[in-house]
């Protein structure tokens, strides 16, 4: 515990101040519980418990380097093969951090879209269409209702529906990573990971992103990290802080903005530092 | 809670993308071993064969190595095979000493023009000329060898024209393409602000070359020249069509030779199998082998050193 | 000398240098053509060798090489293909792999004649399968192995890997990514690679002339049984090749045209090597463009 000298906040400044939401409407679905990552040796995650609740989207922020990406990445395991990651991971109740656990099935209901916009180098249909058809998914009505909804819920029909067969390199930047979105929403996932989406885009079309996410939130469960704290002021609910392998506050996205309890938190959104 | 364990059921099941998993990593692991397999089958069997000539025949490896005659048929006086290796491989290693000599400096010297003095030709006609000429089977710089070196070497200096100086001439020209193109990749890895801190130092562009970009590429410019050398030395069907095959010590420069392929190269179709005079040549290509191992291993160390830099 | 001077000679020495060195490459190139091309001919392509004769052609030599280029090709592209998915995509990085990399390193540094013998060895006299097609195009996979290899390794290293990252996030397991994702977007680099790698299968001797050998008995191109002895499909007739051919008429020096064969020999190799290099140019791009545009 330690007194802040800053006069704008008021009251005594804690070091870590986590609430984790409760909210009968939008119960937890996925939860870390003593998770640690190392890279190696070093320690890259030490304090990361977070708890998300359906429905609602959650934004990870923080300083470059705070490991709000690597904690990120380890929730549908895609740093399995970089890293070691120990500790619980609870999705709905079964903890999908264990060897036994199938991570193909997994991510399939945890979901992920990157930073930079990653279209396979076929169709557009293509692109949304094959991983279904790997799973058994060949009719050929069901795929082409499957590739529209992905499509219109990633707001990116009305702009492609004509142009189906070309190649998804061709697209821009912005539409490109509604692709990518439409591609993760198409295996019907339960949860969608994004990783600073929208870091790569103008403004426009990040504004567009937002939008898109704010009407998927309604059948996902939406965690986003990102470095845009506007960003995570407009469409998120609950917002985490990120400092060296911290969490170091974690409550309502209003909370953290508008009444941080820890110095470092109260530094980075008001923009002195980070 | 019952549809917890429905779910954990459900996520612990062995999915099709687990098992397709396996099956990739097995059947890309066999292709590799296959490859692995392959190589020490080769090594395996030749040093097994090549070896033969001094387990079974009991030659002395001293005098495989040092001896000066040749004739694996013929015993000496004192009823020991004629199994002296040493022309050949003074053959081998002459001329591949000699071309590298010969093809350093004008490989070198046309690398540095095609990356620091005109790229724009450079890219234009040397490097596609060069990469084409990379891929230009051996046996028709041995057939240009025969037709045209040849009979030069012999207008010029007499005799019959075959000998290490035509093997040299028909080397160089093989080996120039590769150790260029080599070069100009070690040129082209030294960073462009080495060139420009020694410019703006007041330095000449010869000095730029010579005391930067030179220095900083020497690694690899080695390893360009001792690449060259195995593939010289290794060289079997050029070499052969013009070096006249006596496996005697050349005397001079334009006398028949030997080289450890040329006389494999001719010999091999002419012995019985598991004969002494087979099991020497096996030897020679166990000596081939070996040195192809060497030369792996400089251009190892060559790498590894110029990393430490 | 001042600094000055001695630059103007030094960069007017490389001019001389590399000049040199384009007079001596044109120079060879210019002498397979203007030597060879005169000697090709409808009948000098398709009509079959004579040995004491002048007036014979390399028909079957051709069909040799090409054949035995194909089957090369055959057997060594899913070896390779299936080694350098592993050592790129599945490796991790330990001794076990620093070994099997330095092992495919030795065997590409191998001269192509220890090959040959060692084919000779194994295939012609262990395995009992004489000098046939068969002994010689597992000799050239050999030789062909570790370069294609690598080829194939550099061309999955060109795809990014965020495309892996994203077959993965969907789901697929690693073997789907690869062979649904990244092997359809590095097609056009991967044939480069294979294109380039047959034009050195094509123009190879010295691992043929004790495998393959060195005779080329007369085909019937009506006979399409590969069980016939005479069948151009037969993998278990000796065959000699373009190169070998070459080889094989300049040592032994019976043939009374054997310059002129050669010359046109030679000029075949070249052109076909010429061709293989645009065509892997053309067609790398030509895919790239269609996989990357509408």
């Amino acid at each position: 515990m330690f007194v802040s000298n800053d006069v704008s906040t008021t009251g005594t400044m804690q070091e870590r101040h986590i609430v984790q939401p409760r909210d009968a409407q939008h119960p937890i679905v996925l939860s870390t519980e003593e998770l640690h990552v190392f890279y190696g040796k070093k320690e890259a995650i030490y304090e990361g418990d977070l708890q998300f609740a359906r429905n609602q989207i959650t934004a990870l922020i923080g300083p470059s380097g705070s490991g709000k990406s690597t904690y990120l990445r380890s929730l549908n395991r895609m740093n399995d093969r970089i890293a070691t990651v120990t500790g619980r991971i609870m999705y709905r109740g079964v903890d999908i951090n264990q060897p036994d656990i199938d991570v193909y099935e997994m991510r399939r209901r945890v979901g992920m879209v990157f930073q930079r916009p990653n279209p396979f180098a076929k169709s557009i249909y293509d692109n949304i269409a094959f991983a279904l058809r790997l799973r058994g998914t060949t009719d050929k009505h069901e795929l082409d209702e499957i590739v529209e909804t992905s499509l219109k819920q990633a707001a990116l029909w009305n702009q492609v529906k004509d142009d189906l067969n070309k190649s998804a390199l061709a697209l821009s930047g912005g539409q490109a990573q509604r692709l990518c979105i439409a591609r993760a929403i198409a295996v019907k996932p339960d949860i969608l990971l994004l990783d600073e989406p929208a870091s790569a885009l103008d403004p426009v079309s990040t504004s567009q992103l937002e939008d898109t996410l704010l009407e998927l939130k309604k059948q996902y469960t939406i965690i986003i990290v990102t470095h845009n704290m506007q960003q995570a002021g407009r469409i998120s609910e609950y917002t985490a802080f990120f400092n060296q392998g911290r969490v170091l506050e974690y409550d309502t996205t209003s909370h953290i903005f508008t009444n941080p309890q820890v110095q470092i938190t109260s530094d980075y959104v008001s923009g002195n530092f980070g | 809670m019952k549809t917890t364990q429905q779910l954990e059921k459900q996520l612990k099941r062995h999915s099709k993308a687990a098992k397709l998993e396996i099956w990739g990593k097995v059947v890309s692991f066999s292709a590799l071993l296959l490859i692995v397999a392959v190589v020490v089958g080769i090594i395996g069997f030749v040093a097994s064969k090549g070896i033969a000539t001094f387990t079974s025949n009991h030659v002395n490896l001293w005098d495989f190595l040092t001896e000066k005659k040749w004739n694996p048929g013929i015993t000496d006086a004192n009823g020991k095979p004629e199994v002296g290796a040493l022309p050949m491989i003074v053959g081998s290693f002459l001329i591949t000493i000699l071309s590298a000599i010969v093809a350093t400096p004008f490989a070198i010297g046309t690398a540095v023009f095609m990356n620091e003095i005109s790229p724009n030709k450079g890219a234009k006609i040397l490097q596609p000329v060069t990469e084409l000429l990379v891929g230009i089977p051996s046996v028709v710089y041995g057939f240009i060898g025969l037709s045209v070196v040849v009979p030069a070497t012999r207008a010029i200096f007499g005799g019959s024209g075959f000998g290490v100086l035509s093997g040299t001439c028909v080397l160089f020209v093989m080996i120039l393409p590769t150790v260029t193109s080599m070069s100009v990749d070690a040129l082209r890895s030294v960073p462009r602000y080495y060139r420009e801190a020694s410019l703006a130092l007041g330095a000449t562009q010869w000095q730029t070359i010579y005391k930067v970009v030179l220095r900083a590429a020497t690694p690899g410019l080695m390893t360009a020249v001792v690449f060259g050398m195995a593939r010289a030395f290794g060289e079997a069907l050029a070499v052969q069509m013009v070096i006249g095959n006596a496996a005697l010590m050349p005397g001079s420069l334009v006398d028949p030779a030997a080289t450890l392929t040329s006389v494999l190269t001719t010999g091999i179709g002419n012995t019985v199998m598991g004969s002494l005079q087979n099991n020497a040549l096996w030897s020679l290509a166990l000596v081939l082998l070996l040195m192809s191992l060497v030369f792996n291993l400089i251009i190892r160390l060559i790498g590894r050193k110029g990393r430490l830099q | 000398m001042n600094s000055k001077t001695q630059n103007k000679i030094a960069i007017g020495t490389l001019y001389g240098v590399a000049g040199l060195v384009v007079l001596i490459l044109l120079a060879l190139l210019g002498y397979i053509l203007v030597s060879g091309l005169p000697q090709l001919s409808w009948h000098f392509l398709t009509a079959p060798a004579k040995a004491f004769l002048k007036g014979g052609g390399v028909g079957v030599q051709l069909y040799n090489s090409f054949y035995l280029l194909i089957l090369a090709m055959l057997i060594s592209f899913p070896i390779a293909l299936g080694a350098a998915i592993y050592l790129y995509e599945y490796a991790r990085d330990n001794w076990v792999t620093t070994t099997i990399r330095t092992a495919i390193e030795i065997l590409s540094s191998l001269p192509s004649v220890v090959v040959g013998l060692f084919g000779f060895l194994f295939f012609v006299v262990k395995l009992r399968l004489g000098f046939s097609i068969l002994s010689g195009a597992f000799a050239l996979t050999f030789f062909n192995l570790p370069l294609l290899t690598r080829s194939i390794e550099d061309s999955l290293r060109t795809i990014d890997l965020s495309q892996r990252e994203g077959g993965l996030a969907l789901g697929l397991s690693r073997w789907e990514t690869i062979t649904r994702v990244i092997l359809p977007a590095a097609v056009p680099s991967i044939l480069t690679g294979v294109i380039l790698s047959a034009g050195r299968v094509f123009g190879e001797a010295a691992a043929l002339i004790y495998t393959a050998g060195q005779s080329a008995p007369a085909l019937d191109f009506t006979d399409w049984n590969p069980f016939n002895i005479s069948s151009p499909l037969n993998p278990m007739r000796p065959a000699e090749t373009l190169a070998v051919h070459i080889w094989k008429i300049n040592s032994e020096g019976i043939m009374p045209d054997a310059k002129a064969i050669s010359s046109g020999s030679s000029a075949v190799l070249v052109l076909a090597i010429l061709i293989f290099n645009f065509a892997a140019r053309y067609l790398g791009k030509r895919l790239y463009k269609r996989l990357t545009s509408a």
